[in-house]
């Protein structure tokens, strides 16, 4: 019968690489058996609160427990007074600053935590948290990173300005750290020369990954075997069980952290939050487990925010518009303490990827990072090094110089891409693209939209609007991006001096399946689901017969997690070579069983057969077999592996986004009409999960481009800190994608695989925003800011004249 | 404190009886008494919907109905809408085009779609998203989980006709 | 987002009502569907000792078209609105603006009576109610009596409903000649930036009678007067408009919020009014 099956077939039933295979995961989902963090309960179990500071800046005169602890119920109200002796009212932070655990004196930004109530349910502790009495002194309240640059106001008395921070001298009371990258003279020199330059200066606005789930621990401390158990939304569980030993002393063994099904996380849930930390001495103090789950405003007010950044761009050019140089000086705004999670050596993360997708010859990028009365945090969203920040700036530029220059922009990318043949290239500010083709990417994307008609369609609708025929413009939004993810080689990437390497573990069972566990932690990636794939076309064993387990140290491998678009660049390069490994001792088992040598079988698909005598073959699941029931000379039993990959550089993955949309220059309401995305990711390894990602990201940054916003007052007050406000799509402003994709592999990952779940918001922002700016150049406009919501878009449109 | 109530609910078809306070909040009820923890916690302001369930007969967000209030209520929750042997047309829909990808939206956003369904059996695609604007999703963009309604309202339909 | 503990009661009827009413002040609110009350309580921003459900008082449910006067029971939701093709046959206008409230879970549960009674600005009931002209019936320890939506709200959350009075239905005479609701908001679930409800007679080519309110764009809903009558006895040119939008900007005060500056608003709001009044009178 194994006769009539063809090669094909075997390929088919392997459900590998390539294919669109549904989802393992859903199952639960879809029946209601997910098991996120708020799902847990344990005997006895209690729940940890915050009460939190009203005020963006304030000493805190006093701290009266009396009321709180008087309600029945109420176990336990910790301050930083208690966390003191333990040394944990502070904790390190991933960009080497440290941060409050609980308000230490003061409070910095609104919502800061003051107080950790533990009661036996979570109705008493929010009762509890009404009742603590605590008195405030304000103090002024800085909520400009310039403002702050200038001001005698200390925010961060903890500090000694002539002390240097973790990256270097700082400038002023307020200043956390200079990063420049590239050579500044001859960036200067090249503007001074230029034919034409071009100037802006840019804000990217503050705003929030806001997964639909919050964040939140639940701490298990068990006494008697001296062993803590950690449940949380973890997005690099790992990181999370090292932090924890070396803030508690409890040795890393005995700490068992798991991150279970998380609810979205897109960055939000990389850092190490005050929470997770009053949790796990919640529990420690009262001897019970201890659970902590904040509330939307909370996450939206305290947990890790995103972007924040002034830019200041030049771009010099000659007349025909070939670019010659690049400036960029960031103001960046940390907010109260400087908790990026950038690998240790990259304070702004990665946004000396600025260049773009673009053959500049020179460069200089500089960043500032200033304390203000914000909440900490700053890189998280869809794009955890600030890649994001760096594609809109260079988008934005390559738009605001087309204009200088009266040139079509398609065609301004287009006569400065790199080139085929470039590859790889070795761009100014430092990095090394691995491989692209995107002169190839970008006639494919103008063509299918038809480019030139959009162009001609939107000079007829300036024509009807100037006729007063309409009140409608419309936008033909561009953006091309080189992406930077699977962060990273451990030469240059690390987090909290662990190198960003990552692991998969392999056992092959008896009759033929397997478990891989790795170092990474899905959040909606769909990593049950892919990486068996490419387990299932390394080691021929069906992917349904693979079982992924992420997310609990005990059991898998160290890693650095989930995040950055780095599980399949790094994890999955792991579990590539380790499926090799795999293959290798099967291939020695297979030569025993066939009798001939080693060098005489080769892997075919699901089988290892006899060269030349394909007859001859004994399939992966009789060898698995084999490696338990068969004494082989030479040979220990069993079948398993591990591989921790240190990726020898990062990968690029790039694409072309375009977007048309309606603008009424009297509502500011916006319509896209059409948004077509063209991804190439390398080897791609499920398409359906890729067009997932591209959907869900695109609609980030949607939101993002058209008005989310963590936007504060004066006085440091979030006035956006519930769903009423803080703008997230729902399926009725949400478009429809079109989506499409060129494959260029990377040269140096094992499957040739770059990552994909960053690259719609990475190149979708700018690609949105792109098209309300082009919508109004023809009246004059270079330049506005985002978010584009009803009132900014119908502000422009009045400054440009339009109303009169 | 208030003094608690005797409280009957009738969840997925079973009855329960207890004690509670009536400002409990019927999703820490069904999540935190009855151990039903499918439907969620999202928003707390009635914008995201992962806490759908259908209190008789209507799709609420009991992230906003007190349990006092629901006292007497037979509701339907994920668990309710299908079983591992007899799963409904959208548990299977949604798998098949997609229409998830973290699940944490899922439980409600099923909850919802199967009422909506029920109601207008023949949706047009804005039909689908002006139905379903009460369920928020942060991961697929929502296109896919268009498709999956429009895919089992298709099925349902087929099925029908060929009972008929 | 916890509420505070409170005291529940579901009286039969309205004399239950009443008398908890009477004991307990302003300590004391009735609930119906509970979405504009229950967040507020969540946030602690309400403070609410005790909670009075109304939901099993009999009669104050069901919508009656009767002798061309419209009823609406306090308890109606904005679903059954939205389903009722008798009242959608007399009143379009209601179910225009129903769909335009929130979102499907929401409606389910919302009412006319809690969204007219509340005082919220950005309700969309109360300005379309003095549209309409409606009278709200409250009934408290003297009986019952009748406002009208047009003198009801004081400012935001304040209205003439006394603390021991209940708001049973609203009531209005049928609505003749053409509709139209129009409301811009960021998304869905989202509060007006602004909102107009407009009813406009035709007769003989000319406008002879016009209503105007306006949602969210003061600190209680707005019934221009001046704006209906700048479009009465007119073809509603764009003159006629002119002068609706110009009386109705001055009797608008808005304030600024994440919506957007105070200009804006007073641009949408002029917009809103000027496609409300265009559709209106296409349809009258």
């Amino acid at each position: 019968m194994k006769d009539d099956i063809t090669r094909e077939d075997r390929v088919d039933a392997l459900g590998g690489m390539g294919c669109k295979r549904k989802r393992v995961e859903d199952a639960r989902f879809t029946q209601g058996k997910g098991n996120y963090v708020d799902d847990i309960k344990l005997p006895g179990m209690l729940f940890g609160d915050f009460v939190r500071s009203p005020y963006a800046h304030a000493r805190i005169t006093s701290i009266n427990k009396e009321a709180a602890l008087a309600i029945d119920g109420v176990v336990a109200v910790l301050t930083a007074e208690d966390l003191a002796p333990l040394g944990l009212h502070w904790m390190p932070t991933l960009a080497g600053d440290k941060q409050m655990v609980l308000a230490d004196g003061k409070v910095l930004f609104q919502g800061q935590e003051v107080a950790f109530i533990v009661a036996k349910d979570r109705y008493v502790a929010a009762d509890a948290v009404e009742m603590l009495d605590v008195q405030y002194e304000e103090l002024p309240v800085i909520t400009d990173p310039y403002e702050a640059l200038q001001s005698d106001v200390v925010l961060r008395e903890d500090l000694d300005t002539n002390v240097p921070g973790a990256h270097g001298p700082r400038k002023h009371h307020n200043h956390i750290f200079t990063w420049e990258v590239g050579d500044e003279p001859a960036t200067n020199q090249v503007m001074d020369d230029a034919e034409v330059v071009a100037e802006e200066s840019m804000y990217y606005h503050r705003t929030h990954p806001c997964p639909l789930e919050t964040c939140g621990s639940v701490a298990s401390m068990d006494k008697i075997n001296g062993k803590l158990t950690l449940w949380g939304t973890f997005q690099a569980p790992h990181v999370v069980r090292t932090v924890a030993s070396m803030l508690s002393g409890i040795e890393e063994h005995n700490i068992r952290v798991v991150s279970p099904d998380i609810g979205g996380g897109f960055g939000n849930k990389v850092g190490v939050y005050p929470g997770y930390i009053c949790s796990i001495v919640a529990s420690i103090v009262t001897g019970k487990p201890v659970k902590w789950v904040e509330d939307r405003m909370e996450n939206l007010m305290s947990t890790a925010f995103a972007r924040d950044y002034w830019m200041k761009g030049k771009i010099s050019a000659t007349k025909d518009g070939k670019i010659t140089g690049l400036h960029c000086h960031v103001t960046a705004d940390h907010g109260a303490f400087d908790a990026c999670a950038d690998p240790t050596k990259f304070p702004a993360g990665f946004m000396n990827i600025c260049t773009g997708s673009y053959d500049i010859p020179v460069a200089y990028l500089g960043v500032d990072g200033v304390y203000t009365n914000k909440a900490p945090g700053g890189v998280s969203y869809r794009c955890s090094f600030r890649v994001t920040e760096a594609v809109y700036f260079i988008e934005r530029m390559i738009e605001v110089l087309a204009i200088k220059l009266n040139m079509d922009s398609a065609e301004l990318r287009r006569i400065n891409f790199i080139r085929k043949d470039q590859f790889p290239y070795k761009a100014a500010l430092g990095w090394e693209y691995d491989s692209g083709d995107y002169h190839t990417a970008w006639d494919k994307a103008l063509k299918a939209v038809d480019y030139d008609g959009l162009r001609a369609e939107q000079a007829q609708r300036v024509e009807d609007f100037k006729a007063g025929k309409t009140r409608k413009l419309m936008g033909v939004g561009l953006s091309f991006f080189t992406e930077i993810v699977g962060a990273g080689p451990v030469k240059n990437c690390d987090i909290l001096g662990m190198g960003m390497f990552d692991s998969c573990e392999i056992r092959i069972h008896p009759t033929g399946s397997a478990i891989a566990r790795l170092g990474t932690i899905s959040q909606g990636q769909g990593h049950a689901t892919t990486f068996a794939q490419i387990l299932a076309t390394e080691i021929g064993l069906p992917a349904d017969s693979i079982t992924i387990e992420e997310g609990d140290t005990d059991t898998a491998p160290y890693g650095l997690g989930t995040y950055g678009s780095r599980s399949t660049p790094v994890a999955g390069a792991a579990t590539a070579l380790a499926g090799r490994k795999i293959r290798a001792k099967a291939q020695m088992i297979a030569a025993y069983l066939l009798e001939v040598h080693d060098s005489d079988v080769e892997f075919d698909v699901d089988r290892f057969t006899v060269k030349g005598a394909p007859e001859k073959f004994k399939t992966m699941k009789e060898i698995a077999y084999a490696a338990y029931n068969q004494a082989i000379p030479g040979l220990e039993p069993g079948l398993e592996a591990v591989s921790y990959y240190d990726p020898p550089n990062m990968t690029y993955p790039f694409g072309a986004y375009v977007c048309v949309m309606d603008v009424d220059v009297d509502t500011g309401v916006t319509d896209i009409r059409r948004f077509y995305a063209l991804d190439d990711c390398g080897t791609r390894i499920n398409p359906m999960i890729i067009d997932g990602q591209i959907h869900g990201g695109l609609t980030e940054a949607l939101a993002v481009a058209l008005g989310q916003e963590i936007a504060y007052d004066k006085q440091g007050n979030v006035k956006t800190g519930t769903l009423m406000d803080f703008f997230l799509p729902t399926a009725w402003e949400v478009p429809n994608y079109e989506t499409d994709f060129t494959v260029t592999p990377s040269p140096h990952h094992p499957i040739g695989a770059k990552g994909v779940g960053e690259s719609p918001h990475v190149g979708g922002v700018p690609c949105f925003s792109n098209a309300v700016n082009d919508a109004f150049r023809a009246f004059g406009l270079t330049h506005t800011n985002m978010p584009h919501d009803h009132w900014r878009i119908w502000k422009t449109a009045n400054a440009l004249g339009l109303h009169d | 404190m208030s003094n608690k109530m005797h409280i009957k609910l009738t969840v997925n078809g079973e009855a329960h009886e207890f004690l509670a306070e009536p400002r409990e909040l019927l999703i820490h009820t069904l999540r935190e008494r009855l151990d039903i923890t499918g439907p969620h916690i999202g928003c707390e302001t009635t914008h995201c919907g992962a806490c759908t369930v259908t209190m008789n007969g209507k799709s609420v967000k009991s992230c906003t109905v007190f349990v006092a209030q629901a006292n007497g209520a037979d509701l339907t929750t994920i668990e309710g809408i299908g079983d591992p042997d007899n799963l409904h047309a959208l548990q299977t829909s949604f798998k098949e085009h997609h229409g998830l990808q973290c699940g944490f939206c899922t439980p409600g956003m099923i909850t919802r779609a199967a009422k909506f369904l029920e109601e207008n059996p023949n949706p047009t695609e804005e039909d689908v998203r002006f139905g379903m604007a009460g369920n928020l999703c942060r991961c697929t963009g929502y296109q896919n989980i268009v498709k999956a309604i429009l895919a089992t309202a298709d099925e349902l339909n087929a099925a029908k006709e060929a009972a008929e | 987002m916890i509420p505070a503990a409170f005291e529940y009661y579901r009286p039969t009827d309205m004399d239950g009502v009443l008398a908890i009413l009477a004991e307990h002040g302003d300590d004391a609110r009735v609930l119906a569907g509970g979405h504009s009350l229950i967040p507020m309580m969540k946030l602690r921003m309400a403070e609410v000792p005790h909670l009075i459900d109304l939901q099993d008082v009999g009669g104050l449910k069901g919508i009656t078209v009767e002798g061309g006067t419209i009823r609406l029971g306090a308890m109606t939701t904005q679903t059954e609105i939205i389903g009722s093709d008798t009242l959608t046959a007399a009143a379009p206008i209601l179910r225009e603006a129903s769909l335009q409230i929130a979102d499907p879970q929401v409606r389910y549960m919302g009412t006319i009576g809690g969204n007219v009674a509340n005082g919220d600005p950005g309700n969309d009931m109360p300005g379309l109610m003095q549209c309409l002209d409606a009278t709200f019936h409250l009934i408290g320890p003297d009986g019952t009596r009748y406002v009208a939506a047009r003198d009801f709200y004081e400012a935001a959350y304040m209205t003439d409903r006394e603390d021991d009075e209940v708001l049973t239905a609203v009531s209005f005479d049928q609505p003749v000649g053409g509709y139209a609701y129009e409301k811009q908001k960021r998304k869905i679930g989202d509060y007006a930036t602004a909102a107009a409800a407009v009813q406009i007679v035709k007769e003989g080519g000319k406008c002879t009678s016009a209503s105007i309110a306006m949602t969210n764009l003061s600190d209680t809903p707005i019934y221009s007067q001046e704006a209906g009558a700048a479009l009465v006895g007119t073809v509603v040119d764009d003159a006629a408009m002119d002068a609706a939008v110009a009386a109705m900007l001055g009797d608008i005060d808005p304030t600024e919020d994440n919506r957007g500056p105070i200009e804006f608003k007073r641009h949408v709001a002029s917009l809103i009014l000027r496609r409300a009044i265009a559709r209106a009178w296409s349809r009258a």
